[in-house]
Formats: structure tokens, C-alpha cells, sequence
């Protein structure tokens, strides 16, 4: 990678890292805020300063760190001429920007945010120019969307900000969705997604059926944030934001990221029909538009905002010419436009900080009360209008004379005629800005007295200023840069040569027509603002909110059709449509001969089977009765497991019956606190629809179940059972598996069950802290509640049941590796020997005697499974490799040890824990409501009886 | 013996979602309840069926054993399924502690026979 793709990496990440300091740093005062800001903005340019020579050169600079590299995604980064260019105007107006904010924001705002949301945005502009991977560069190009949101809404307590906001938020967003499309289709007809590959590849590209829509894609998301027709209209919105936002995004980032892409895309995408026609339209008719509505504007930002929006359309119209000459025009007009509108906007802003009003109409006069704002503001304005000796002038005679011999559709001055009309219109309203701002008398009726800002606030724009008049004296200071960027747009040598004076060609009569024209037009001003404010004009705010509210109506319409509130309607809806699917499926493709033989029955398990139909179809048609469909249940658990057992799976019919017995126990306790019989309310149709959906539903799994039953598969289980007793030490392969091979899930299952019970328990707080427990107090359960809870035979039958459960647990827990059993099982069981303690002698006086928090077992479990899989890595083994040795203690058989045991017993901790917890949190609810406590084991108690007189 | 199976599963699967579409948590839950044993069943059988063959690796030699995988599987599906059940109790409770009602639908679905079954009952 070299130390130059260090630095570039460090250019890239800089904004970033830097972003945090601000916002800590607005601790220590408003100066350090600003310098903390600008710190990390000053050492990115400074890299990109030392880097700038070899890539002026025409050399490239390049870092690349894989990062889903199965996706085509690399973190890898390029610099090249475009990207210097843009990368040095994103640092260096950055910079400027930060300083001129720090004068301008005042002391209410948030200084710290308004800083670290411009590093955000900065990084992500810097990621958009420098990215060399096209996915990379979406995933900046979004976050540049995000922060501008961001910005663009800082003033929250302003409506109009959140609205221009949300605007700018959605088009741009719809854009990148497009974008997103486009991109993806690009790198399939490339088979790479690297920027770079792309750009090679244009002649394969433009080939590719694919061409139209990939192009038509992305250059929906380059419309959309360079504001061009129709998607014009958020820009003069986004302009409530404050001005060094505007001034930022909207001259020199954010928009010209659209331009940016186009000239980036422009040796893959460029040089066709659809291209010309298609880009170059559209920015024509955006540079005459945007022109048009700027003259009429009375607010300082949006006359700005729709000069930006017009020039932007200059920008693409060049582009989309798809010539060298062209692109060359399109690079100096991206700097010249720059410097101009920057310092535009920033004088906006300070005639807007000092007069207190941005409107046209009640200003007039400053030239006397500020004249350093005066001179900035004329020069840059002149700029803007394209009069010589400063660097508007250069650039729009590059593209009047690009505009003079371009042909569209046959007509030759189609083009050259409207492109002299834009200009003309730029010149009016460039003009304008001068005279109804600067010149003209004092008023008396300013909002606030003006006066020039502090030194501070106008440095920047004089800088901007310095450039304009610099670069529009002696333009082949420029050269250099204007060279490198032209190259690595077209991918060709070019060698233009920037001047003044061109000699008397179309382009100059073209300029004189505007300039004139543009004067003409200005001296009309007054009557045809009125003319412009009585003709009807599409208002693009409501068109926009109409069609919001609009998609809003129509997409909440189809929710309500499937998503009404009703679950029972969307599971209905959901399991009809997974067995059409299913249907469809098995009707689209045949099915191969059987290859199994059935397997005979055995008239047990013929009698288990009919056991379990006929419970399965009196619980469906008991249910209401509820206390008698979870007997039911249990019926169809038992049976289960006997299915279990009988076909070769002692493991599972283990754990199902342990499983079974808690979540009997658990329904009860939970079926205590509800209603005991479901009300009969669904009617015969309800019925027969869910009848039939039932039954389809049922018949396809079993056909589906039959089908596979009847035919072999090829199985990964061999390997499993070949290296189960080498590799992972047991005879059990089940239990290996759940240890071992796929010890992974087994972790990840164990802290599910242990999430599960804590949230059981969460809930149960929550619930007793809200309206539920008020309820659980005033209803009266003692009509189902015993005389005799806790009967002397049950308490005395558990006491002696206890530790043989206990053997019985351990037992189960140490032969799980070459037996049926293991961790799961022992943990259930364990757990079952437990609740009947609850249940023999009541809550409180089995929680006296508890030693361990259930929390703490869940999370003793965990840790211990997880440390058991960390330690293999100390023996340098992947996660969870095991170990193990036999022992011999003399008075037992010789055993093994694994370290899978120690995985195992974290797994026992956990099930464990998690069951008690759950179960616990269910008793603490029964002594909300009422249940009363007892101390002793049992309500009564024959050895305390006192013997009555006539025993005595 | 693959008969037996296949239509339990089906039978399981049948009763399940006609419970699941039922209007009242209880049921809901005792359908999600028998849905989990067709899937559990569903999810085994898939090792295809043997009688006698645990796979529990026998001392003497060769042996043939049935599918592994498959059970381990099931064996955790069930345990999660257990702590799934536990925790749509809990919420099930929960709703009908604090709203007194145990209806699952944020509404009740329009429909003139319902309401006028509800009269009769």
C-alpha cells in the first residue's frame, strides 16, 4: 500500500475520528470548539497537499483494506486528479467554513453539535470523491444524505428547517434508492464492483442490454442531490438551514456531489445517444429554469439557492456532452463556482447577521455601511454574472463556445440559443444582488442597524474572493489542476490552455448578447416581478406534500388490507399463503420414484398413534374448556415422546417428557390467573374458513412429511459418527454434536433460554409495578384454591423424592456423553425435583431455604460455557475445541473427563436457572394476589398436634 | 411405520393452526403449543425413520446407526420451544392482567354473525 495509500487512508478516517472532539470540546469555550474542529480538517489537507504532486502528475493513489470481500466490498480508497480537486475544495472550504461559523452561530445554538455533524458530513463528502469501490462510495453517498439532514434541520424549533429537512432527506434518499439499483446492476455487467474496473470496462457497459436502466438509475440519484429539474425544488428549502450549511452544502459538497458522480461515471456511462440527450436536456432546462425563478426571488438565500440550482444545470449540461472540451469546461466551472458562490452565500449571511432580514425588498443602500461586504459581495457577484477579469467569465465562455456548435436533435441552435438566454438570466439576477442590496440610497428602515462584521467573519469570503479575481486575471494558475481533473474524468492526456481573450469567436458575441440582455432586464425588474407574481406558477412545497400525503393515504390503504390490527387475520392470511405456495411448488415439478420401504407397525405404537389422534382432535374441539385441553396436551407430549423412544431417539424422548412435564406445570400456574373456559364467539363461517385453512395445511405438511420419509438423502452425519468417539471423546453422537461439532448453537441456544427467563421476569416486574397488580389484588381467587395446600403426604413424598431426583439428575448429567442424557436433561430434571418442593410446601418456604439467586445460576452458566469454549484458544485451538482424559478412582469404574463436560455443566446451570426463573417470577404473581405465606412445610402438621383429652 | 408419522405430523399441524387462529390467547398459545411438536416430529423424522438404532456408538464393532444430526438438533428446538411457550404465557398473562381482556385482535373482526353469536353466548 506505500505510504502514500496510508495517508489517504488517514484522509479519509480523519473527519470521522475528529468528529468527537467537538462535542467534548465545547466544554472548554467556543474557540477551542472550533479549532478542535478545524484541526483535524487542516491535517487531512495537509496530507492531501503532500499527495497532490505525484497525483497532478497524472499518478494515482490507492488503499485497499478487505472487508466483505464475498460481497465485492472493500474499504479501498483512490486518488486521483477528480478526486484531489474535490477532496481539496471539500478540506479547504471545510476550513473556511469553520471559521466563519464560529462568528456566525450565535450563542444559543448548540456550537458542539453544529461541529460535529459538519465533520460527519465532511467524511462522508470526502468518502463519496475518494472511494475506489462503488458500494463504498453508496454507503458514503447515504451518509452524506443522513448528516446533511442533520444540518440542514439544526435549528429544530424552526418548522420550516425540519420541513426543508425532510424534503431534501426524501428526494435525495429516493435518489440514492434508485442509485443503489443502478450501481448494482453496473457491477454485474462488470462482475466487480471496484471503481476502477468499472471505468475500464465502459466499451462492455455500454454494450450491455442492461446499459439503459443502469443508467437511467443512477442518474436518478445524481439529479436528485445536484437539485436538478424536476427535482429541483428541496434546494431552496434546505435553505432554512443556517447560512455556513448553505454556504457549505449547497456551493460546494453536497449538491455538487450529483456532478461529482457524473464526471466520475462519465468514462462508463458517457458517449452515448441516451447519455447526450438525456443528461444535457436536463441540465439545460435546470439552467434556464433555476436562472428564471432566481431573478424573481426576493430572499437573498433562495436568489442564491436557484443560481446554485441553475449552475448546477450548467454542470450537467456540459457533462452530458459528453466532449473532452466539454469536461474541461465542466472541471474549471466545478472550482470557479465554487469560490464565487461560497463567498456569495457568506455574504448573504452577513448581511443577514447585521441587518437582521434577508429580504431583497427592504434592503438597498449598505454599500456606505458595510463597504468590505460590498466589495466581497460585487466581486463575487460579477463572477457569477461572467464578466471579465474574474473567473465566472472563463468558464461560461468555455461552455457558450462548447454551446455554440453542439446539435440536438438536428437543430443547431437549439442549444447555443437557450444556453445564451441562461446566461443573460444570470447576468440579471447577479446584477440584481449588487444593485438592490448595495446600491441605491440609505434607508432609515433596516430591521437592525448594519455595519461590517468582525475580521473573522469576513476572512473566508475575502479568500474566495482573492481566488475569484486571482484565478480570472492569470487562469493558467489553474491549469495545473483543472489538467489533472479533466484527465481523470475523460481518461484521456489533455493539454487545455486557459485564457482571457479568444479572439472574437461565436462564444464572445454570445456573452455581449448576455450581458447587455441581462442589464436590459434588470432595469425592467419592477414591472415584470409583477407580471411574474400574477402569472400562475406550480407551487413545487404543495405538489410535493400532495404527493406525500398521497403515497402516505395509498401505502397505509394496502397495510390496512393485511395488517388491520387482527393477528388471527394475518396468520390466516400468512398460512394460506405458505401452503398456495407449497402447492404451487409441488405442482411446478414432479416427484422422483420412492426409494424406502415402509416400516412395519407395531400394534403399540399403533395404539399410541390412535391415542394421539384422538387427543389431538378432542383438544381442538374442547379447547374451550381450558383446564381440559392442557391435560390434553400432556396426553399428546407423553405419546410423543414414546415415539421418540421407539424410533431410535432415547435423547429426545428425554427431553420431551422432562419439557413436557414443566410447560404443564407452567400453563397451570399461568392458567390460574385467566379465564377457565374461552368463550364461544367465532361464528360458522370464521370456522369453516379456518376449518379448511387448518386442514390444508395439515394434509400438505403430511404429504410433504410422507414424501421425504419415502426416499434417502445424503447425510453429513457420517462424519459425525466416525470422528464422535475420536474427535470428541463420547459414544453419545447426539450429545457430541451438542457439545462439540455444533457446540457453537448449543451456546448460542443456552443464552436464548436464558434471555427467555429474564424477560419472564422483567415482565413480571413490570407488571407488578402497573395497573395489573391493582387488579390481582381485588379479584378473588379463592374459589379454586384448596383447603389443604400443602398435604402432609405430598410434603413428606417429595422430602424422600428429593435427593433420589438429585442422583438421578447427576447421574443423567455425568453419563451424557456415552449415554443417553447430558446437560439438557439433567437440568430439567433437577428443576422438576425443585418445583415440587414449591408445590409440596409453597413459595415462600422453599425460597428460604434456596442458597443461589436464579439470575446468577443463568449467568454462572453462560459464562462457564463460554469460558470452556475461550480456554481452547489457549491451547491455540479454534472456540470450544475439546479435550478430555479418562480418570480411574478406585471404588468406581474407570470415566472420562472432557472439557465438553465443563460446556455441559454450563449448559445444566443455565436450563436450570432459566426454568426457575421462570417459574418464580409466575409464584411471585400468585403472592401479589393474595396467596397467603406459610412458614412451615405443611398446613398441618401431626407431630405438633396436641393429644386430646381422651387419648390422654 | 412413515404412514403413523407423516399423519401425526399432519394431524399435530392441522390442530395447531386451527388453535392459532382461534381469538383468544389461550388457545393461541395451546395451537403454537402443538405446532412446535409437528415441527419438532417434522424436523426429526427428516433423519428418516429407524427402529432400534440410537445412535449411541456400540463397543462390538460395526454397527448401523440412525441419522444425529436431526436429534440435536430437535433435542435444543425443544428446549427453545419450551422457553418460547414460557415467554408468550407470560405476555399472554400480562395483556389480560392489564386490559382484562385476553382477546389477541386490536379489534374485533367485523363480521355480523360474530357479533350476534356473542349475544347468544
Amino acid at each position: 500500500m506505500g505510504l502514500g495509500g496510508t495517508l489517504l487512508l488517514l484522509i479519509a478516517v480523519m473527519p470521522f475520528a475528529g468528529a468527537l472532539l467537538p462535542g467534548l470540546m465545547i466544554r472548554a469555550g467556543r474557540n477551542v470548539c472550533a479549532i478542535s474542529t478545524a484541526v483535524p480538517t487542516f491535517l487531512a489537507l495537509t496530507m492531501l497537499v503532500v499527495l497532490a504532486p505525484s497525483v497532478m502528475q497524472g499518478n494515482v493513489v490507492q488503499a485497499q483494506i478487505e472487508w466483505l470481500p464475498q460481497l465485492g466490498l472493500s474499504a479501498s480508497f483512490f486518488l486521483d486528479g477528480l478526486g484531489l480537486l474535490f477532496a481539496g475544495m471539500i478540506l479547504g472550504v471545510g476550513l473556511l467554513i469553520t471559521l466563519y461559523a464560529r462568528f456566525y452561530l450565535s450563542g444559543e445554538d448548540p456550537m458542539g453539535q453544529f461541529y460535529t455533524y459538519l465533520l460527519l458530513f465532511q467524511g462522508a463528502m470526502l468518502g463519496i470523491v475518494l472511494s475506489d469501490n462503488i458500494l463504498l462510495l453508496l454507503i458514503f453517498w447515504e451518509l452524506t444524505s443522513l448528516s446533511s439532514f442533520l444540518l440542514i434541520g439544526f435549528w429544530k424549533h424552526l418548522p420550516e428547517g425540519r420541513q426543508g429537512a425532510r424534503m431534501a432527506l426524501a428526494v435525495t434518499g429516493a435518489g440514492g434508492l434508485a442509485m443503489i439499483g443502478g450501481m448494482l446492476i453496473l457491477g454485474n455487467i462488470v462482475g466487480s464492483y471496484n471503481l476502477t474496473d468499472i471505468l475500464a470496462a465502459g466499451d462492455q457497459i455500454r454494450a450491455s442490454e442492461w446499459y439503459l436502466p443502469a443508467l437511467i438509475l443512477i442518474l436518478l440519484g445524481a439529479f436528485t442531490k445536484s437539485a436538478q429539474f424536476p427535482f429541483h425544488f428541496w434546494l431552496p428549502h434546505a435553505m432554512a438551514a443556517p447560512t455556513p450549511v448553505s454556504a457549505y452544502l449547497h456551493s460546494a459538497t453536497m449538491v455538487k456531489a450529483g456532478v461529482f458522480l457524473l464526471a466520475r461515471m462519465w468514462p462508463a456511462l458517457a458517449g452515448t445517444d441516451a447519455w447526450f440527450y438525456i443528461v444535457s436536456t436536463t441540465g439545460l432546462v435546470t439552467m434556464v429554469l433555476g436562472a428564471l425563478i432566481a431573478l424573481f426571488k426576493d430572499d437573498l438565500k433562495a436568489l442564491l439557492a436557484f443560481s446554485t440550482v441553475s449552475h448546477l444545470g450548467l454542470l450537467t449540461m456540459l457533462l452530458g456532452f459528453g466532449t473532452q472540451a466539454a469536461a474541461v469546461a465542466a472541471v474549471f466551472h466545478i472550482i470557479n463556482h465554487l469560490t464565487f458562490k461560497a463567498a456569495l452565500f457568506m455574504t448573504a449571511g452577513i448581511v443577514d447577521h447585521e441587518t437582521h432580514t434577508r429580504d431583497i425588498k427592504r434592503l438597498g443602500g449598505l454599500r456606505h455601511l458595510m463597504p468590505i461586504t460590498f466589495l466581497i459581495g460585487t466581486a463575487a457577484a460579477l463572477s457569477m454574472a461572467g464578466i471579465p477579469l474574474f473567473n465566472g467569465f472563463l468558464s461560461k465562455e468555455l461552455m457558450l463556445e462548447e454551446a455554440s456548435h453542439t446539435d440536438w436533435f438536428g437543430s443547431a441552435y437549439a442549444v447555443p440559443v437557450m444556453a445564451t438566454i441562461g446566461a443573460l438570466l444570470s447576468v440579471a439576477y447577479s446584477l440584481r444582488f449588487i444593485s438592490h442590496v448595495f446600491l441605491g440610497p440609505v434607508r432609515d428602515d433596516y430591521p437592525h442597524k448594519p455595519h461590517d462584521p468582525p475580521f473573522g467573519m469576513w476572512a473566508a469570503p475575502a479568500l474566495l474572493v482573492a481566488m475569484v479575481v486571482i484565478i480570472g486575471v492569470a487562469p493558467f494558475l489553474a491549469e495545473g489542476i483543472v489538467t489533472a481533473a479533466a484527465n481523470a474524468v475523460t481518461g484521456a492526456d489533455l493539454h487545455p490552455h486557459l485564457k482571457i481573450w479568444h479572439g472574437f469567436t461565436p462564444a464572445l458575441w454570445m456573452s455581449v448578447i448576455a450581458v447587455a440582455g441581462g442589464i436590459i432586464l434588470l432595469l425592467l425588474h419592477k414591472p415584470l416581478d409583477k407580471l411574474w407574481i400574477a402569472a400562475p406558477r406550480p407551487e413545487a412545497k404543495a405538489i410535493f406534500d400532495r404527493l406525500i400525503a398521497g403515497l402516505v393515504a395509498a401505502s397505509r390503504a394496502i397495510t390496512e388490507i393485511g395488517h388491520n390490527g387482527a393477528i388471527s387475520r394475518y396468520l390466516a392470511i400468512f398460512t394460506a399463503s405458505s401452503v398456495a405456495l407449497g402447492w404451487v411448488a409441488y405442482s411446478s415439478s414432479g416427484l422422483s420414484a420412492p426409494t424406502r420401504e415402509l416400516l412395519p407397525i407395531s400394534p403399540v405404537i399403533f395404539v399410541g398413534w390412535i391415542m394421539l389422534i384422538v387427543a389431538t382432535v378432542s383438544v381442538v374441539t374442547m379447547h374451550h374448556h381450558r383446564f381440559r385441553a392442557l391435560v390434553l396436551i400432556g396426553i399428546i407430549g407423553l405419546s410423543i415422546s414414546a415415539g421418540f423412544a421407539y424410533l431410535s431417539a432415547p435423547d429426545l424422548a428425554l427431553t420431551q417428557i422432562s419439557v413436557e412435564t414443566v410447560t404443564i406445570m407452567l400453563l397451570l400456574l399461568a392458567l390460574h390467573f385467566m379465564p377457565k373456559i374461552t368463550p364461544k364467539e367465532s361464528s360458522a363461517g370464521l370456522k369453516l374458513r379456518d376449518g379448511v385453512i387448518a386442514l390444508g395445511a395439515g394434509g400438505g405438511v403430511a404429504a410433504l412429511a410422507y414424501a421425504f420419509l419415502m426416499r434417502d438423502i445424503e447425510t453429513i452425519s457420517d462424519y459425525h459418527l466416525a470422528n464422535s468417539y475420536e474427535g470428541g471423546g463420547g459414544t453419545n453422537v447426539v450429545n457430541v454434536i451438542l457439545v462439540d461439532f455444533r457446540g457453537y448453537d448449543t451456546f448460542g441456544e443456552i443464552i436464548v433460554l436464558g434471555i427467555a427467563g429474564l424477560v419472564i421476569y422483567a415482565i413480571m416486574h413490570a407488571l407488578l409495578d402497573g395497573p395489573a397488580s391493582r387488579r390481582l389484588k381485588n379479584t378473588d381467587y379463592s374459589y379454586d384454591r384448596s383447603r389443604d395446600r400443602h398435604p402432609m403426604m405430598m410434603v413428606v413424598a417429595t422430602r424422600v423424592m428429593m435427593p433420589i431426583a438429585i442422583v438421578v439428575g447427576a447421574y443423567i448429567f455425568l453419563r451424557g456423553h456415552n449415554q443417553p442424557g447430558g446437560g439438557f436433561v439433567a437440568g430439567l430434571v433437577i428443576a422438576i425435583a425443585l418445583l415440587m418442593q414449591y408445590m409440596a410446601s409453597g413459595f415462600a418456604w422453599t425460597q428460604e431455604r434456596q442458597r443461589m439467586e436464579y439470575h446468577t445460576m443463568i449467568g454462572l452458566g453462560v459464562v462457564i460455557a463460554g469460558l470452556t469454549g475461550v480456554g481452547s484458544w489457549l491451547f491455540g485451538r479454534p472456540f470450544l475445541t475439546s479435550d478430555f482424559t479418562y480418570i480411574h478412582l478406585p471404588p468406581i469404574e474407570e470415566f472420562e473427563v472432557a472439557t465438553a463436560m465443563l460446556f455441559d455443566l454450563g449448559v445444566f446451570l443455565t436450563v436450570l436457572g432459566g426454568v426457575m426463573l421462570m417459574l418464580y417470577s409466575l409464584s411471585r404473581i400468585a403472592r401479589f394476589a393474595g396467596e397467603t405465606v406459610n412458614v412451615e412445610p405443611m398446613d398441618y402438621d401431626p407431630a405438633d398436634r396436641v393429644p386430646d383429652e381422651e387419648e390422654r | 411405520m412413515e404412514i403413523i408419522v407423516a399423519s401425526s405430523i399432519g394431524v399435530l399441524t392441522a390442530g395447531g393452526v386451527y388453535l392459532l387462529l382461534r381469538l383468544r390467547t389461550f388457545p393461541v398459545i395451546l395451537g403454537l403449543a402443538l405446532l412446535s411438536y409437528a415441527v419438532n416430529v417434522f424436523l426429526f423424522a427428516s433423519g428418516r425413520l429407524a427402529t432400534n438404532l440410537p445412535p449411541v456408538l456400540s463397543p462390538y464393532g460395526d454397527a448401523s446407526y440412525t441419522d444425529p444430526l436431526p436429534q440435536a438438533l430437535v433435542l435444543t428446538a425443544i428446549v427453545i420451544s419450551f422457553g418460547m411457550t414460557a415467554v408468550l404465557v407470560m405476555i399472554g398473562l400480562g395483556a389480560f392482567l392489564e386490559a382484562d381482556s385476553d382477546r389477541i385482535d386490536m379489534e374485533p373482526e367485523q363480521d355480523g354473525a360474530d357479533a350476534a353469536n356473542e349475544g347468544s353466548a
